[in-house]
């Protein structure tokens, strides 16, 4: 699903210098697998996860999406493959604040163009997947963060995506919460759906199926937990 | 998606109702602008209208032509020769002008060291004696309130009538009397009253207190002879006055052997002239109100554009999350310049509405008065080049927030906390 073949990247600081934060990642992950990147603040899991999300562009190496090799992409195609393939979910949820839960949930499907009362019942399917339906109506202000980041995961979810990728996704949660979206994940995954998380957080890592850990932008393991 | 799709103005509503009291605020500029426009627009054409009114019942394409005194010596004649014209001149210049409508010779009473006393009863009043042609009603119209208009049985049997003024009347007569079928007396001789005209709206040469006889009941009463005070004179619709003027005194001068580069001689007035320079002055105007318009409404469309600029930064974030969610860059940039078109147009709205609401008071207070202003008002024309260039004016001006809102990578949206 995901393959990175010697994949590196670096942002440039100043005028000469540059910051090499990945130095050569080799990852595959297949379909259906739970995968959390492990590593310190400064390891170079979020650029891998902007680079995987197609947020962000590598410099060198390959890059395959779903069979699909990623390069030369504009903003355009980027978001089109963003809306087919890939599902987000934040640490800070990142849900629009002046939405409701249903219509932050059935955003990415207008991008596909897709008719209002369509659009509306589907959201709602996921809203009720995630036990959420009974809050359908209500802003983002009105709900706890938990769930506020089980909408964001039913908004990834909407488009049926290949992947799920997940930053921090119990970053601004208590360990109770964390422990619910942690287990919604697993449900999601136990359905067939690849989740790529990112943490560094050693309790959420556990209960992913393999555990990527990255030091200074390169992989230093690659296990699979029990 | 196309730009009529139901769910699209739904995103654009909902982002432009979020802070309702701003977008109000933001809108004003182009409200006053819109309110300025079309209040200037139709104040000017009140005032165009205003004119007309004014000039209703004269003939725009007519003039006037008198004898004065010549100014240079020609042909053995000294100059400071007096020039008067017959009426031998009235079939000349009909015969030999063929772009001559209507000419209607004209006299005075008073003009040649006659004195004109108008008199009844012992009460005079001094009012101004014209011998005239039927004809003159068709150059410069009178209102009759009562009676009639001199006619042409009149002049044939030089006829003692008058038609007076209602000046005249106040004058001459007490409230209860009926000035038709009455006499007055004019310089001795008794004139029976057939009509009375009243104040025109307009502009009226002759006054309101005037009294019209006929032109050869004039010759008979006052022993002007053959002589013609001044022609008035109207051209057909498909000539010009000013060449039909100058080609009248081209005739004239040589007639009265009169120095061909004299200009005194022949005194002339060109009414349409009048009337050009009010049609200049109105368009001058309306251009004015055009620019001063336009530039007012780049000033409240920039001001929209400014505070969607506004936006845009604050919405960094949200504009990351739909860029992260599958939207693409044009989707964005759609959705604000439509909303800078949308505010912009919803604000010209009001400023259609509130500019009709300031029309249609100045018509109350100044529509039915002397003023020259009259139903002040736009045309669909008007109307429509406006909305045009408001139209116009935000879709390139929204571009400027939203290209600012392209440019934002999802990456850094994302990355603001």
């Amino acid at each position: 699903m995901i393959k990175l073949v010697n994949l590196h990247k670096s942002y440039p600081i100043g005028k000469t210098d540059k910051l090499h934060v990945l130095k050569g990642i080799n990852l595959h992950i297949k379909e259906g697998e739970f995968v959390s990147i492990m590593g310190s603040s400064g390891s170079g899991k979020s650029t891998l996860l902007n680079i995987v999300g197609l947020l962000d562009s590598h410099d060198e190496g390959e890059y395959y999406l779903n069979g699909q090799k990623i390069e030369n992409l504009n903003e355009t195609k980027a978001a089109v493959l963003r809306n087919k393939f890939l599902g987000f979910v934040f640490q800070s949820f990142n849900l629009i604040s002046y939405k409701t839960a249903l219509e932050n949930v059935a955003l990415p499907l207008y991008y596909q163009g897709m008719k209002r009362k369509e659009r509306q019942k589907i959201a709602m399917e996921y809203l009720d997947k995630v036990g959420l339906k009974n809050w359908a109506n209500h802003l983002p202000s009105e709900l706890s963060g938990g769930q506020k980041q089980r909408v964001a995961i039913a908004r990834a979810l909407v488009t049926k995506p290949k992947v799920i990728l997940a930053d921090e996704p119990t970053g601004a949660l208590d360990s109770t919460t964390t422990d619910s979206v942690m287990e919604l994940l697993k449900e999601i995954n136990d359905e067939g759906m690849t989740v790529f998380v990112i943490t560094h957080e050693e309790e959420v890592a556990e209960q992913t199926k393999r555990i990527v850990r990255l030091k200074d932008g390169i992989i230093i393991s690659d296990e699979k937990t029990r | 998606m196309n730009i009529f799709d139901r769910d699209l103005w739904r995103e654009i509503f909902s982002t432009l109702t979020k802070n309702m009291l701003r977008t109000i605020l933001t809108t004003l500029g182009v409200v006053f602008a819109i309110v300025i426009l079309i209040s200037l627009l139709g104040a000017t054409n009140g005032m165009k209208n205003g004119f007309d009114r004014l000039f209703a019942g004269t003939a725009t394409n007519s003039m006037f032509v008198w004898g004065q005194r010549t100014g240079k010596p020609y042909k053995g004649f000294e100059r400071g020769r007096r020039i008067s014209y017959t009426m031998d001149d009235v079939d000349m210049l009909r015969e030999q002008i063929k772009e001559i409508d209507i000419l209607s010779p004209r006299i005075q009473l008073g003009n040649y060291k006659q004195v004109s006393k108008v008199a009844r009863n012992g009460q005079t009043s001094g009012s101004a004696v014209f011998g005239d042609y039927p004809s003159i009603d068709k150059i410069s119209k009178k209102d009759l309130v009562e009676g009639r208009f001199l006619n042409q049985k009149d002049i044939e049997d030089r006829r003692k009538v008058a038609v007076i003024g209602n000046e005249t009347v106040k004058l001459l007569y007490k409230k209860d009397e009926e000035p038709i079928g009455s006499y007055i007396r004019i310089n001795d001789v008794y004139f029976q009253v057939v009509g009375v005209y009243k104040k025109k709206d307009g502009v009226n040469f002759d006054g309101q207190n005037a009294v019209f006889i006929p032109f050869t009941t004039f010759q008979k009463a006052f022993n002007s002879g053959n002589h013609v005070g001044w022609f008035a004179i109207s051209v057909k619709p498909q000539y010009k006055v000013a060449p039909v003027l100058s080609k009248i005194k081209k005739l004239l001068k040589r007639k009265y052997k009169i120095h061909p580069k004299d200009t005194r001689a022949i005194g002339s007035f060109d009414l349409s002239q009048i009337f050009t320079g009010i049609s200049a002055f109105t368009m001058v105007l309306q251009g004015f109100s055009y620019f001063i318009g336009l530039f007012t409404l780049l000033a409240g469309v920039i001001a929209i554009s400014n505070i969607l600029l506004i936006t845009v930064k604050e919405r960094t974030k949200e504009i990351g999350i739909r860029r992260a969610l599958g939207a693409t860059p044009k989707a964005i940039k759609r959705q604000i310049i439509l909303e800078a078109v949308v505010l912009t147009v919803f604000s010209g709205m009001i400023g259609f509405v509130a500019s009709i609401g300031i029309l249609t008071f100045l018509d109350n207070k100044f529509g039915h008065t002397e003023y020259p202003f009259v139903n002040p008002s736009v045309n669909l024309t008007q109307v429509f080049v406006s909305f045009i260039l408001m139209l116009l004016l935000s879709l390139l001006i929204g571009l400027i927030p939203a290209n600012k809102a392209v440019k934002i990578k999802p990456i850094e949206a994302l990355r603001e906390e």
